[in-house]
């Protein structure tokens, strides 16, 4: 592991200017990412700013109904916020699919948003890949990549955002709060789905924020009006795995069993946490029957570039998403 | 079996060294502080074939710390320049992930870093790392793993499976796999003069003493090697591996202790791993299911610097009754590293696509899989001819499906039962693991207190042995268990086999056995005197061993599970799995259910999880971490069970035991396998069993 210095931030100011004081700089957090990555030779930081001091470790209700959750918080204790779990049952769900009990114990929200992929040439320092060394070439393409994306992946890269959590927030319009870098400039809140880069020919460039950017939090705004909301996610075992694919689905239906509201978030089959926009627009206003909501999700995939090893993923998302939504629309013990 | 009460042998005894690990005070080989010393760190080969033209230590060797980087220039000579332990001795590089270089520093992080700043130059050649049938070169090797001959025929078996009214020929698949102990592969090495000591993890010291004085061409009696506790080998500690080597190597060019501790990552290349297999099963028989014709073939792979091919289609030598049998070996030397032992090694894969292939041929015949089994049942050993010492596979059927609920009423036809989004299916498999015994010595000590103290070279790596050991010693003694010290894991004990082939109990156990009785004896002959120096007799099994009877000594068993198969993703979950084994006397029935649970664990893993993904073009494995390469978690397992029936073998051993340790696994793979094509219709021959296999003969059949 390189040598590096560890400087505890004292407040906001603090940990942006030492972020900036050095290039090499990076902020720890929970560290169960980071500290993996700089075992590896993933992440080499010559400067680590630890902000698990900072006042960013409180889960707030607000009277409006909407949730703020601070960016340290533990993923085990937004889990277990009895708030969380009543009114935001999705976040909880999703939380509680990954990793384990040490981990959640651990790990923070904002930590959970911003980890890396865990696709495998990512992490092997001998092998080639355009998100940890630009220009070395993608190695998955015609190597290990049945974990990878399926969705909004490019010639240079077919990672898969590896987060639970992201892919709950994003079905519930949640907002990344940004402290921003002192220059007057940039956007202190951020749509969850606008903070993550499609890959493109910069694989290595994942999100819109700056260095010096500093996440505090995640506003979500209150679920609709009599919302039922679902995760769920199907792995390779049934505990500590990442997503094969997993589904965040929330609905509200009007009195004839129309679709009102629909807001699907995808995980394991993209880049960043996808929100089915496609899917959603197809659905919104109508009955849900069985064979528009898998046209829905078919229409949702019909851009999407499989590879070999993870074509699967295609079908297995489609069935999954229409089989929640169904489970989801419909009255308990019937089928449409 | 109740498990009896107190101490004695059968008794589940709790390990007496329980307390210890888990309260720390246990130490593990890389925890022994040893004065002085020094880390060296593995510099490994980012190509599978070539040799190393140059290696710029520059920048490692200006970092603060560093002592040395060692390379094949500067290396000390070992007493052997090619092979897996030939470290640093040439430039030639033979599979990705090869020990090239080592960096020598004051702390590990310094050795580890400049271990990363060591730039190392290749002459790359072509290579070749994927296994198939058409890969050149592929022979049969003249013995297999085990010693076992690589290919055995008798009967017409041309003409059985020409002939047979059923006949069945099918190719299963299983991938590599890894070991995966939780401790990793360590050792401390400290020279003095020619006299090495060694904390080393490892599954035999006085095995691992000797090779490794071969290696540096002293007497064995000079390499001390000492494995109190280890932390799991499961195979990949049976022999020496590379890290051991490393350490002795470093410490004796720098003059100074030196420890080594392998990363998960370096474990996936260095310290082996299982084989891939191909195995084609060719079965034919008549309409009543009775066996014609039966030939099974492996196709596997080993490195170019060590024949390594496992003994596969052994077990079906020793399993059904049959005019015709012919079971063989090919091999396939590619660059990849060298496989080797993992978790009944040979036996686990075998007996996947044997048992699988009769459940196909159960199928085919429309007959109970367990009828099958029963009509097939041996008078003796189908290939040798040889007598069973004992055998209870029909009694374990029987017993495991009065337990498992399955009778006359299960209804056969596959992928039927459906309980809300799932699929639900069961199936059944034999198990079976040959006895190994094998010579051992040990010395039995009166102490003048009156306390026993007995010494055996044999290891814990986390079977329970020291207390099963302890309690065949305080029976031999005549007296109570806390009377009685057993000290282990040195190799200055004396000669002692590997912990390996579930042998221990009966090697291990059998020395201790007879030095007692020994010591015994002498007391006896002293009238019960014990001087101030203690009184102390030594005992060897070589001749014993020698002059067993030819028998066929085999461990039987019957694996059941339960599954239920999301209908929408293709998921698989194992809802109960249940064995029932018979392997003679159980000596500690805790201990026993323990190694017999975790084993069928690791074939539920082996069957639904395990699979390193071979990355031809690099020449290793793309996933060499625990988060990537899968092994069942606590959500994996729901109903397990483990039973025995009370097995009285007399002409096995003079113990009557059998070895516990891997016979669990072997068989739960394909119980599992055959319970999800009851449960969906689905014939997956390709392990492990993942979702998207599942998926794919679920749209096969229309199912979506």
């Amino acid at each position: 592991m390189r040598p590096f210095v560890y400087e505890r931030a004292t407040g906001p100011e603090h940990a942006a200017a030492l972020l900036t004081s050095d290039p090499g700089a990076t902020l720890l957090a929970g560290g169960t990412n980071l500290v993996d990555l700089m075992k590896l030779g993933v992440a080499r930081p010559s400067l680590v700013v630890d902000i698990n001091g900072l006042p960013y470790d409180r889960v707030d209700h607000r009277d409006d109904g909407s949730l703020v959750v601070g960016a340290t918080v533990r993923n085990s204790d937004l889990a277990g916020d009895p708030g969380v779990r009543r009114r935001f049952p999705l976040l909880s769900e999703a939380l509680l699919a990954g990793a384990s009990g040490q981990l959640r114990a651990r790990a923070t929200t904002a930590g959970n948003l911003l980890q890396r992929t865990r696709c495998v040439y990512f992490q092997d320092i001998g092998k080639p890949c355009n998100k940890r060394a630009p220009g070395t070439g993608c190695a998955a393409v015609e190597g290990s990549h049945r974990d990878l994306a399926v969705l909004g992946t490019s010639d240079a890269c077919v990672a898969s955002h590896p987060s639970d959590l992201a892919v709950a927030l994003a079905a519930l319009d949640a907002t990344v709060l940004v402290r921003p870098i002192g220059d007057g400039q940039g956007p202190s809140r951020i749509p969850l789905t606008d903070l993550y880069r499609l890959p493109g020919d910069t694989p290595d460039r994942e999100t819109v924020l700056r260095r010096g950017d500093l996440v505090t939090g995640v506003e979500v705004p209150p679920p609709p009006v009599g919302a039922a909301m679902r995760y769920r996610k199907v792995r390779d075992r049934w505990s500590f795995a990442f997503a094969v694919v997993s589904v965040a689905v929330l609905v509200t239906l009007d009195e004839d069993g129309a679709l009102r509201d629909v807001r699907l978030a995808l995980g394991g089959v993209a880049p960043l946490p996808w929100r089915a926009r496609e899917a959603e627009r197809l659905l919104t206003g109508r009955r849900p029957t069985r064979d528009l909501v898998r046209s829905a999700a078919d229409a949702e995939f019909a851009a999407a570039r499989p590879l070999p090893h993870n074509a699967f993923k295609v079908g297995l998302a489609a069935d999954v998403l229409t089989e929640t939504v169904l489970a989801l629309a419909a009255p308990a013990g019937s089928e449409r | 079996m109740r498990a009896g009460s107190g101490t004695a042998v059968g008794a589940g005894v709790a390990r007496l060294e329980g307390v210890a690990k888990v309260t720390g005070a246990a130490l593990y080989s890389h925890e022994y502080q040893v004065a002085g010393a020094v880390h060296a760190w593995a510099v490994t080969s980012d190509i599978p074939r070539g040799r190393v033209t140059r290696i710029d230590a520059a920048d490692a060797l200006a970092q603060p710390g560093v002592i040395t980087v060692l390379t094949s220039d500067n290396a000390p000579r070992l007493a052997e320049r090619e092979g897996d332990l030939a470290l640093l001795q040439s430039p030639r590089v033979a599979f990705h992930g090869q020990l090239v270089a080592a960096v020598v520093a004051e702390t590990s992080e310094a050795a580890r870093e400049a271990a990363a700043l060591v730039r190392v130059s290749y002459e790359k050649e072509e290579h070749d790392a994927v296994l198939r049938e058409d890969a050149p070169g592929i022979y049969e090797p003249e013995s297999v793993n085990g010693g076992f001959p690589g290919r055995r025929e008798k009967g017409d078996v041309a003409a059985g499976l020409a002939e047979a009214p059923v006949r069945l020929d099918v190719t299963y698949t299983t991938p590599p796999e890894h070991a995966a102990p939780m401790e990793p592969h360590a050792a401390v090495a400290s020279w003095d003069g020619d006299t090495l000591t060694l904390h080393d993890s490892n599954q035999g010291p006085f095995r691992t003493a000797q090779r490794v004085a071969g290696l540096f061409e002293v007497p064995v009696e000079n390499i001390r090697v000492i494995s109190e506790h280890i932390g799991g080998g499961f195979g990949s500690k049976a022999l020496v591996r590379p890290p051991t080597v490393l350490a002795a190597l470093a410490a004796r060019a720098v003059g100074r202790p030196v420890k080594v501790a392998m990363t998960r990552q370096q474990m996936f290349t260095l310290v082996t791993y299982r084989t891939p297999t191909v195995q084609r099963v060719r079965i034919g028989a008549e309409r009543d299911g009775r066996l014609r014709a039966l030939w099974h073939d492996a196709l596997q792979q080993s490195s170019r610097l060590t024949e390594y091919c496992e003994q596969t289609t052994t077990p079906t030598r020793a399993m059904y009754a049959t005019p015709a049998l012919r079971t063989t070996h090919r091999l396939a030397r590619l660059d990849v590293p060298t496989p080797g032992w993992v978790r009944a090694p040979g036996e686990a894969p075998g007996m996947y696509g044997l048992e699988s292939a009769m459940d196909e041929l159960a199928y085919a015949l429309d007959l109970d899989p367990i009828e099958l089994r029963v009509r097939n049942e041996p008078e003796v050993e189908p290939d040798s001819g040889r007598a069973f010492s004992s055998r209870s596979l029909v009694a374990c059927l029987r017993d495991g499906a009065r337990r498992f609920g399955w009778d006359g009423t299960r209804d056969r036809t596959p992928g039927v039962r459906r309980e809300g989004p799932w699929l639900v299916g069961t199936g059944v498999a034999a198990a079976r693991y040959p006895v190994h015994i094998m010579p051992s010595t040990a010395s039995a000590r009166a102490e003048p207190d009156g306390r026993f103290t007995v010494r055996i070279a044999a290891v814990d790596i986390g079977t329970g042995a020291r207390t099963a050991l302890t309690q065949l010693a305080a029976e031999a003694l005549g007296a109570p268990l806390d009377r009685v010290t057993l000290e282990l894991g040195r190799s200055a004990y004396g000669f002692a086999e590997f912990a390996g082939g579930s042998a221990g109990i009966n090697s291990w156990g059998w020395a201790v056995d007879k030095a007692c009785r020994a010591l015994i004896a002498e007391l006896g002959g002293r009238g019960g005197a014990v001087g101030p120096e203690g009184v102390e007799v030594a005992a060897d099994t070589t001749d014993d061993v020698a002059a067993l009877p030819d028998l066929a000594r085999h461990a039987f068993g019957a694996q059941f599970a339960e599954v239920r198969v999301d209908a929408v993703t293709g998921q698989v979950r194992v809802e109960r799995l249940l064995g029932v084994f018979a392997a003679g006397r159980v000596v500690n029935a805790r201990t026993a259910r323990s190694q017999l649970v975790g084993a069928m664990i690791m074939g539920l893993s082996m069957a639904l999880h395990e699979v390193l993904e071979p990355d031809p073009r690099f020449g290793d494995f793309a996933n060499h971490d625990l988060a990537t390469y899968h092994i069942a978690a606590h959500a994996d397992i729901r109903g397990i069970e483990a039973h025995w029936l009370p097995e009285e073998d007399e002409r096995v051993n003079p113990l009557g035991t059998k070895g516990i340790g891997e016979l669990g696994i072997v068989g739960a793979a394909a119980a599992i396998g055959n319970a999800v094509h009851h449960a969906t219709g689905v014939r997956v021959r390709e392990l492990p069993i993942l979702m998207e296999r599942v998926r794919a003969g679920l749209a096969a059949r229309g199912g979506r």
